[in-house]
């Protein structure tokens, strides 16, 4: 009797912490805005979500990149770099329009990526320090290109993207979305998502299955690198100004920890696009709290390091498995 | 022996070549050292004057202590991405302590770093954490406790100007700052530790093979935990130098301090991996940064902005060639 109530307990226990694993993201999402409906004051308002969800998107849009490079078995520490190199062109080409202002940005972000994407997939570098060259150097070389200034920008249509609706809700959240479900179809739909897959989970295995193991690595640090980018000219719109030092700092560390909060584990072969989109709501959700609760920075940040603690936590179980 | 004399000529010259690789790959940065220091010491009358030398190596020694911990985490095939912000919480914690006293000046950083550390290694050792994301979450921690304990960052501790501690960052000997001895010292330590002993063998046997180390019956998680310690003990360490040097607990240092020290530990041939380094190495890429850091400074009409680019390329530049020199390895 007591063995068999034993023996009920530990598949509980074993189902609970699969179950936790899967869906723990959006428990504590839904408690957390639960929480907030309850106890803080002019939560449910348009303005407050409005706010949060301009917020979170250019982090969402640098993650989505994050979770497909994760989903490699690497990891990409120049985002935040490349945002500063977008936002440092801008203002260069924004002479002869928006467009092409916008499409030089996207490009050095794509070329950026291509880099970190060779020296991991032909060179044989590990991802860690392939992208770490980037992230010193590419900052540096954004504030030399922005003579080290903060430059205003006044160009209307380009700011549109910052401030603009379309159909009442904020221009910057459309392409978040746009990109999250672009993103879930590539993972989920494609040739090329399911190789992503395969390769992060036995790089070996995929090599002699046939798949073009360097191609596809090369495909995802520059999709990376290009989703950076658009992340880059976002912030630079709302800000409206082009600022190189600060646009995007520590901004791999977000990235990172959102899609590893969403259930994506380090060691690769899996992508959670609808959890890393979850994870980024649920930091920018649990930052918010503890702001609109008068917490200080301080406590938000150990708050913070604690939730990604439990998420790695939990979801190291599945390697048992 | 009978394989050797049987070899035909052309092996021999293979491997005269191979070794010629692997003094490259073991010394490059070494050599880069030399002729970096050369060309600054023809070019700038001013970078081989003491007064430049002395400062070279006082700003020098504070990251040679916080890299020779990540030394050590790397060869185990970790990484520890908590030491800037260890580094900065041990200097406010030092400057803090400094109104008590010498001895809690000192020991209050190293006790509270270290703890850190310790808890990093027993997440990465017994929950099989990826080392990544544990100290990733204490380089947060960190930073947070110390807004905590300095209003947010507003409040900034000054060390007594009467206070002895003052002089652990200041007095020379010969005219180079105590700091510098201090590194050196810790450093030929390191070097013995990791060199000529039982801890050492089994931190490059965890990081080299850790399932072999493992059935061989090394303490792994105990080596583990031992060099996540070590790790925050030495990054709290330099911040109490730091704060001794600066009669303060300056809060915004240490930002991006812990890829510095990952920079310059890769730099002179520890690799990432696991398993291979050296702490002689991690010293030469200190200095190979710094020197770097010099001569912009020196060159004066480049801004200051060239510097993190230059420190970017070379990064590239040292990890490229390793990788190329290793591949020609046969074998590999």
């Amino acid at each position: 009797m007591t063995a068999v109530t034993a023996t009920a307990g530990g598949i509980d226990r074993a189902r609970v912490a699969r179950w936790l694993q899967e869906y723990g993201v959006y428990v504590a999402v839904a408690a957390l805005l639960l929480f907030n409906v309850f106890f803080t004051a002019n939560f449910l308002t348009l303005g407050n979500f409005r706010t949060q969800l301009v917020q979170a998107a250019p982090v969402c849009i640098v993650a989505l990149g994050m979770a497909l490079v994760i989903g490699t078995e690497g990891v990409d520490l120049s985002v935040g770099a490349v945002m500063a190199l977008a936002a440092s062109l801008i203002p260069l080409y924004l002479g002869a329009g928006p467009v092409p202002a916008i499409a030089i940005a996207l490009v050095v972000g794509l070329a950026a990526g291509t880099f970190n994407g060779f020296l991991v997939a032909h060179v044989g570098i590990q991802p860690i320090v392939a992208t770490l060259a980037l992230l010193v150097g590419g900052r540096g070389l954004a504030l030399v290109i922005a003579n080290g200034q903060l430059v205003q920008l006044h160009d209307k249509t380009f700011l549109e993207l910052g401030t603009g609706d379309l159909a009442g809700i904020p221009i910057s959240v459309w392409i978040a979305g746009l990109l999250s479900v672009v993103m879930a179809l590539l993972v989920g739909r494609t040739t090329f998502g399911r190789r992503l897959v395969a390769i992060g989970g036995n790089r070996t295995a995929s090599a002699l299955a046939g798949l073009p193991v360097k191609a596809v690595l090369v495909g995802v640090y520059a999709i990376c690198g290009l989703l950076a980018a658009v992340a880059g000219v976002l912030a630079t719109a709302r800000l409206s100004a082009s600022d190189p030092a600060d646009i995007g700092m520590l901004m791999e560390l977000s990235a990172i920890t959102a899609v590893v909060v969403g259930g994506t584990a380090l060691t690769g072969g899996r992508v959670r696009i609808l959890g890393t989109v979850f994870g980024v709501i649920l930091m920018q959700l649990v930052r918010a709290t503890l702001i609109k609760h008068n917490l200080p920075d301080s406590t938000a940040q150990m708050v913070q390091a604690a939730i990604i603690v439990v998420a790695v936590y939990v979801a190291r179980e599945r390697s048992t498995r | 022996m009978t394989a050797v004399i049987t070899d035909p000529p052309d092996t021999a010259a293979a491997t005269r070549r191979e070794l010629m690789t692997g003094v490259l790959q073991r010394q490059g940065a070494a050599i880069a050292l030399v002729i970096v220091v050369a060309v600054a010491w023809f070019s700038f009358p001013r970078f081989g004057s003491l007064d430049n030398l002395r400062d070279l190596a006082l700003q020098s020694s504070f990251l040679a202590v916080i890299a020779l911990g990540m030394t050590f985490v790397i060869i185990t095939g970790g990484i520890d991405l908590s030491v800037g912000s260890l580094y900065a919480l041990g200097g406010v914690l030092a400057a803090y302590g400094s109104q008590y006293g010498f001895l809690v000046a000192l020991a209050l950083p190293l006790a509270v770093c270290g703890l850190i550390g310790f808890v990093n290694g027993v997440l990465v050792a017994r929950t099989k954490m990826a080392p990544f994301i544990v100290t990733l979450a204490s380089l947060l921690f960190a930073r947070g406790l110390l807004l905590a304990i300095t209003d947010e960052g507003s409040n900034t501790y000054r060390v007594p100007a009467d206070s002895a501690f003052i002089e652990l960052g200041r007095g020379t000997i010969g005219g180079f700052g105590y700091p510098v001895f201090i590194a050196l010292v810790l450093c030929v330590i390191g070097a013995v530790v990791l060199r000529r002993t039982r801890f050492g063998q089994s931190v490059f046997a965890t990081g080299g093979a850790e399932q072999s180390a493992l059935l061989m019956g090394l303490p792994v998680a105990r080596t583990k935990i031992t060099v996540y310690t070590m790790s925050g003990v030495l990054s709290g360490l330099a911040g109490a130098l730091t704060a001794a040097y600066l009669q303060s607990g300056v809060t915004v240092i240490g930002v991006g301090t812990e890829l510095d020290a990952i920079s310059v530990v890769v730099i002179g041939g520890t690799l990432l991996t696991g398993g291979a380094g050296t702490v002689l190495g991690t010293v030469i890429g200190v200095g190979l940064r710094n020197v770097i850091q010099n001569i912009i400074n020196q060159i004066g009409t480049l801004d200051s902005n060239y510097q993190s680019v230059v420190s970017g390329a070379f990064l590239l530049l040292v990890v490229v060639l390793q990788r190329s020199l290793a591949r020609t390895k046969p074998g590999r």
